[in-house]
């Protein structure tokens, strides 16, 4: 397994963990949501993207056709600024910032989809 | 395909038809006027998400991922099957507390033991997949 999907798929497993954490305290006491709620959208982001889309970043960036000449990967730089995107994008939301957060989560689906688009080919 | 990853797999599966006649149910003219089917919404979202998607990715991470070792080529097993019973017993039960929380009745307990039941399937999914991502 290549060093960038073992670091996305690490994060992925972290942000299960703590988006679970977090829902399971909002699940089981709402009396605490007064406190908790302002933390109800790190907790969506946290599950959502944080774990399910950054897991098929790394799975995918790990399993893809690879390159027979050149970089075996490709744009591997795409990936990584994928990686580091998702992760800003999640704490921004979860942060309260939305807009900002959305933003680079939109800038890593594009620079991830840059990245992947030309692996997906026949195995040649 | 090994027999966790078959129980999960299929569980995700069972899931994802409940969830989806759920929503059809959500969609019908009589959802207004039947309180469970009004106050449905976090339910669907959570079997769709956690009992669908999150169960389906460990079924198949469980069975795909790089070995643990020779020996012990999934990691712990009991981890893996803490998981499987974790989780669906955790969204059994909050299928069970959350329209009685909804409609005011009591249901702190079940949905305390859901929240920790779900809790620890996905700490243990965690703790025996970690050591199995790694560089070759």
């Amino acid at each position: 397994m290549p060093r960038l999907s073992v670091w996305m798929i690490r994060t992925a497993l972290l942000a299960l963990a703590a988006g679970a954490a977090l829902g399971a305290l909002l699940l089981a006491d709402p009396g605490l949501a007064g406190g908790l709620a302002r933390w109800r959208p790190l907790h969506g982001e946290l599950l959502l993207v944080g774990w399910t889309v950054q897991l098929a970043f790394g799975v995918a960036y790990w399993i893809l056709p690879r390159f027979r000449e050149g970089r075996e990967r490709g744009r591997e730089e795409l990936a990584w600024a994928a990686f580091v995107l998702v992760n800003l994008g999640v704490l921004l939301v979860g942060a309260g910032q939305p807009a900002a957060g959305r933003s680079a989560e939109a800038m890593a689906a594009i620079a991830f989809a840059a990245h992947a688009w030309p692996r997906v080919k026949p195995f040649r | 395909m090994p027999p966790l990853t078959r129980w999960l797999v299929k569980a995700a599966l069972f899931w994802l038809v409940a969830t989806l006649v759920l929503g059809l149910a959500m969609q019908l003219p009589l959802a207004a006027r039947v309180p469970l089917l009004r106050t449905a919404w976090p339910t669907y979202l959570h079997l769709l998400v956690v009992g669908w998607l999150t169960q389906l990715i460990f079924g198949v991470a469980f069975w795909l991922f790089p070995r643990y070792s020779a020996d012990r080529p999934r990691g712990s097993d009991r981890l893996g099957w803490v998981s499987f019973v974790g989780l669906n017993l955790g969204l059994i039960l909050r299928v069970c507390g959350e329209p009685r929380r909804a409609l005011g009745a009591d249901a702190g307990t079940l949905l305390l033991l859901s929240a920790v039941a779900q809790l620890l399937a996905v700490l243990a999914f965690v703790l025996n997949t970690w050591p199995r991502v790694r560089e070759r």
